[in-house]
């Protein structure tokens, strides 16, 4: 039954019933609703349990400042955590639970907490749970199973989202009555504007309105202010959109909820978008948060903010209570008070804490029939699951006192008022400067940093006219300063309320009784209390952003909309200080919380980041090759004949090869092409190795290390021409080499004539490897391959079927071998060549898998697994390459005093003593014999594998002074294998003189 | 977000951007010269400014040229871009 819902009235659609649960109760409610809104409709009063005391909670508020609606939405994949009810619209078969409570709402087993709440003061957390620190983990669970924060799904998100960029001359954030001047305003003038709003329907403050505008009621003219919005086609109007972030070069975020008001999943719709805007202007028409006031117990079920009370009547159609009582310090609240005694509550109480003035709300108020006490407050509220009653003190204004004897008054519904502050979030993200207004007892913006502009009540302007005459100069201003033509709109005619000014009433009872009395909230997500802040003061805090760590003020979801103004002012009193001194905490993106969806959008799955395939991958596929990911290349792991494991597939690979023919896919390596006049005296500087005195035809294998010494990069590299080379990198640094290499070109050495060019998908590489490599591949060319013209580290040019190619004899598995360049779009062509020509020879395609095993039997690097930065040349057993008679760059750094120490970490092979145990990858080396304690580690096993030629395990390590101790016994440990003995061994385990590679 | 003018491109997002560091620190012309005091502070100590600063941006998605940014550390406002000049160092040749 919606006990709470008016017979008529409200913006929802009575002719449409929309069924929903609420922790598995059913419920109705009309299209048009919130959840909020339906729940109150429906005398749903409990709607949680507080975070730290679980005490119970209802509805506060009515829009983005709510702390205790916050829902779980939705089950399974499409859950949502962190709703904030009064933001969540109405839809058929919505499931909502609330997320703190356990086991149950009116149940709740924590709420011990707040009858020990003595125990759980500021910095309870920090103070409580530090000790043993092996403990957390069991504090943890319990600690979050209480607090309740809501639950991830554990599916994929099946929901579809994107992202959109555009550009605007205006973004106007906020379609209430300055917004919609202001977007209004410029739109004629021709600006093209982007105007958004978080509501579904746009108007703010006048949705709820009762004034009329223009003689027309307040929606009705939003409706006629809409309609030319959009018929304007400069002017994009985006309504369930929420600007949540404003970053630098006025850069702004929206999140526009496209579907979440239809149904949980949305089947082929997009769920959400992100806009991504960049704005000449930006015009913020936020408008403001109206405080709560701050008395004993003003946390219990049935206190609500009066705004929201006349939206949820005037919206809604829905009376939260039928015998309410208002407690305010202002006279914008009185609207509240007159709409509930219009909309057919009983009796109805004001309790202002000022003196009686003329005002037209007095006024008002007194003619619909409304109990007024001035000079009162209230002082404590009576019921513990929902208002009862209160008790109400006279109180003294001129010296902020509260009388000690209080009158019991009962009531349903304790409506409260402490003035409004300005919404300066988007101000204070966009860089811009707030100021305490002394007059207004607010913040407003007061310097900005980026061309924004910020009106209406979120810039500290309170009256209906005052917004609409704001909004129309500001959009007037913005078109003028894009030096558009103007086109004045002409200011609608309201009526004049004349209004009294707020009384500041930041805490009902004095400070030094504070202790003794039941708590009086600040921040309801969080359980901050006035006592917390006055305890941190008393601890030496005195900084708010100290304090707002310290009491956890304002760290809830909601960021403290509602609650950190009166934080902040209660720590002006406790230091004795004027607010102005005390500030703000910093204010952040997320204005409110955006899904994790939305921020990915189309960036997930395949989409995450490009796959590159070599010109040869459907032979891989084809050969249902299993592909490992490198860098961002599918790259064959091993080919699989028949049923074959990866363990046989790769031994008969290997054995293959080195008695015959294999074939590899080398294509992923980086290639870059290099030449001008000044290419030598360029990579001089970047090899180790003399480049100046290779002959034109030359290979050589090269390093490049960083200016710190450290190897960065590796491969075969090549003299083509007097000016011209060719340089091979590793597949993963292929792009970090290129811009490395032109960084130092275009940096420090822009004098010098050099072109860089890369190669990498213009040219695929094919290694031909084996002893009957030559046999094959000289069939099918004309060039002399016999070791006397074509030895071992040489190129030259030649053809394969009438098409380009270059030859390399180079190995990276110690065989004979021939690597073959071709333009990619000729490459499987020449591949299925080879494969056909290899026939004879059994020639075997091999994957990553084997490559490693035949360049590890030869103590092969590969960088970045037998190396990590940390490893320089002569480390890694590279010396050789080292020139001593030229610079380059890292040369320096290698005479430093760490980098000839005798004890860094040298690359060695290591054996295992069994004979048969393939020592695991990442194993530490220690002693054999430890001493008890804390045990040295000499190093860790960078690479292994099972040898086939050898029939034995084989790997590598890097160990301390590891040359100097072949032949010492050690064991390698890892967290998942048992203790391997291992012998330190020369990192080369097979044909160590090289002849098979220089093979006649 | 910022706005970057390329010099040789125009004013683009930063996400088509790489930062480099630092501008104007030279790599020594003769490194051997240096003690390792002098080697280290060229090749790790770098100024933390507040305020205006000489960096070095990549047009990484772009046209791949570096150039010059001089931006203030404390508003992230960029105050100028330029190209790197096309000068061969100066080199003292002993008498
Ligand atoms: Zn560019």
């Amino acid at each position: 039954m919606q006990i709470n819902r008016l017979k008529s009235g409200g913006q929802i659609n009575r002719d449409k019933t929309l069924r929903f649960t609420f922790n598995g109760q059913s419920y109705k409610g009309y299209l048009g609703d919130t959840l909020a809104s339906a729940l109150l409709a429906n005398g749903v009063d409990i709607v949680g349990r507080s975070f730290k005391y679980h005490r119970p909670r209802g509805i506060v508020g009515s829009g983005a400042e709510e702390p205790n609606a916050i829902f779980q939405i939705g089950s399974g994949a499409t859950t949502e955590a962190g709703m904030r009810a009064t933001q969540v619209e109405l839809y058929d078969g919505l499931v909502a639970k609330s997320e703190k409570g356990w086991p149950s709402l009116s149940f709740d087993i924590a709420e011990v907490n707040d009858w020990c709440s003595k125990l759980f003061g500021a910095g309870f957390y920090y103070k409580t749970f530090m000790y043993p620190a092996k403990f957390w983990k069991i504090y943890e669970y319990f600690l979050r199973r209480m607090a309740g924060l809501g639950a991830a799904p554990r599916e994929p998100d099946p929901d579809y989202y994107n992202h959109q960029n555009t550009h605007c001359d205006v973004l106007v954030v906020g379609a209430g009555p300055a917004g919609l001047m202001a977007a209004l305003s410029a739109g004629k003038s021709g600006a093209k504007v982007i105007i958004a709003d978080d509501q579904a329907n746009f108007g703010g403050s006048l949705l709820a309105s009762k004034e009329l505008i223009e003689g027309l009621t307040a929606d009705k003219w939003v409706s006629s202010q809409l309609q030319m919005l959009e018929e304007l086609p400069n002017v994009t109007c985006l309504s369930r959109s929420t600007v949540f972030g404003y970053y630098d070069y006025n850069f702004l975020t929206i999140n526009e909820r496209c579907t979440n008001h239809l149904s949980e999943f949305t089947e082929g719709h997009v769920r959400q978008k992100l806009w991504r805007v960049r704005a000449k202007r930006v015009v913020l028409a936020q408008g403001a948060f109206e405080r709560p006031l701050v008395f004993p117990n003003n946390d219990r079920p049935g206190v609500m903010l009066a705004s929201a009370v006349s939206n949820y009547i005037n919206r809604y159609g829905v009376l939260p209570g039928k015998n309410p009582i208002l407690f305010t310090n202002n006279d914008s609240a009185y609207q509240a008070a007159i709409d509930m005694k219009i909309a057919g509550a009983k009796s109805v109480l004001v309790v202002d804490s000022r003196s009686e003035q003329p005002s037209d709300m007095v006024d008002e108020a007194r003619n619909n029939g409304i109990e007024l006490q001035f000079d009162a407050v209230i002082r404590n509220v009576i019921g513990h699951t929902k208002v009862k009653g209160v008790e109400i003190s006279t109180y003294d204004s001129g010296s902020n006192t509260c009388a000690a004897q209080a009158t019991k008054r009962t009531c349903d519904l304790l409506i409260y008022s402490g003035g409004w502050s300005p919404a300066v979030h988007l101000h204070s993200q966009s860089g811009g400067i707030n100021k305490w207004d002394d007059n207004r007892h607010c913040f407003v913006p007061h310097t900005t940093k980026q061309a924004s502009f910020s009106i209406g009540s979120c810039n500290g302007t309170w009256s209906l006219e005052d917004c609409l005459k704001e909004g129309i100069a500001c959009g007037r201003d913005v078109a003028g300063s894009l030096n558009l033509k103007v086109n004045d709109i002409n200011l609608p005619i309201t009526k004049k309320i004349k209004l009294n000014p707020m009384m500041p009433l930041w805490q009902v009872i004095a400070e030094n009784s504070v202790e003794n009395l039941p708590k009086q909230f600040l921040d309801y997500q969080n359980d901050t209390t006035v006592s917390d802040i006055y305890l941190a003061v008393r601890e030496g805090y005195t900084g708010i952003e100290h304090v707002k760590r310290y009491t956890a003020l304002g760290f809830g979801t909601d960021q403290g909309k509602l609650g950190n103004i009166n934080g902040m002012a209660i720590l002006a009193i406790a230091l004795g200080k004027p607010i102005a001194e005390i500030g703000t905490t910093t204010f952040r993106p997320a204005y409110t919380p955006v899904s994790f969806g939305v921020c990915a959008g189309e960036d997930i799955g395949e989409m995450f980041e490009p796959t590159r395939k070599t010109a040869i991958h459907d032979f891989h596929t084809e050969s249902k090759a299993p592909f490992e990911i490198v860098g961002q290349w599918l790259r064959p792991w091993y080919f699989p004949k028949d049923d074959e494991d990866m363990s046989s597939a790769v031994i008969r690979e290997c054995l293959a090869t080195r008695s015959s023919l294999g074939i590899m896919d080398a294509s992923t390596l980086g290639k870059i092409d290099v030449c001008g006049k000044d290419a030598v005296t360029f990579l001089e500087k970047i090899y180790t190795h003399d480049v100046a005195k290779m002959a034109v035809g030359q290979c050589a294998y090269g390093v490049m290390l960083g200016e710190d010494g450290m190897i960065k990069d590796d491969g075969v590299m090549a003299r083509l021409g007097e000016n011209h080379f060719y340089l091979t990198t590793t597949t993963g640094g292929a792009a970090t080499v290129m811009s490395w290499l032109e960084q130092w070109l275009q940096t420090e050495w822009p004098h010098l004539t050099v072109y860089l060019t890369s190669l990498t998908d213009q040219l695929s590489t094919i290694a031909l490897v084996g002893p009957n490599s030559r046999r094959v591949l000289q069939k099918l060319v004309d060039a002399d391959l016999s070791n006397d013209n074509f030895p071992f580290m040489k190129t030259c040019k030649s053809e394969i079927a009438g098409l380009k190619v270059d030859l390399f004899r180079v190995s990276f598995s110690g065989e004979l071998a021939f690597e073959i360049n071709v333009n990619s779009n000729f490459a499987l062509y020449i591949w299925n060549l080879l494969m056909v020509t290899g026939r004879d020879f059994e020639i075997t395609p091999y994957g990553t898998e084997t490559m490693h095993v035949l360049r590890a039997e030869k103590g092969f690097i590969i960088v970045g697994q037998d190396t990590d930065g940390s490893i320089n040349p002569h480390d890694a057993g590279l010396g050789w390459l080292v020139s001593k008679e030229k610079d380059f760059i890292g040369k320096r750094s290698l005479e430093r005093v760490d980098s000839i120490r005798s004890d860094r970490k040298q690359l060695v092979g290591l054996l295992s003593v069994d004979n048969k145990s393939v020592i695991p990858e990442g194993a530490q080396l220690i002693e054999k014999k430890s001493p008890s304690g804390p045990t040295p580690m000499y190093g860790h096993v960078s690479s292994s594998y099972f040898s086939p030629v050898l029939g034995h395990p084989i790997a590598l390590a890097l160990i301390e002074s590891g040359r100097n101790r072949i032949g010492d016994k050690l064991l390698a440990i890892s967290s998942d294998a048992k203790a391997i003995e291992v012998t330190i061994a020369k990192p080369i385990f097979y044909d160590p003189k090289g002849e098979r590679q220089h093979a006649k | 977000m910022l706005l970057i003018k390329c010099p040789w491109c125009g004013v683009r997002d930063e996400t088509e951007f790489s930062y480099g560091g630092e501008a104007g620190i030279e790599r020594p012309l003769k490194p051997e010269d240096l003690n390792d005091q002098e080697w280290a502070d060229y090749l790790f100590m770098r100024k933390n400014t507040r305020g205006l600063f000489l960096e070095q941006w990549n047009h990484s998605l772009g046209c791949r040229q570096w150039f010059i940014v001089e931006r203030n550390t404390v508003t992230y406002e960029i105050i100028a871009t330029s190209k790197i000049k096309n000068e061969a160092p100066d080199i003292q040749v002993d008498a």
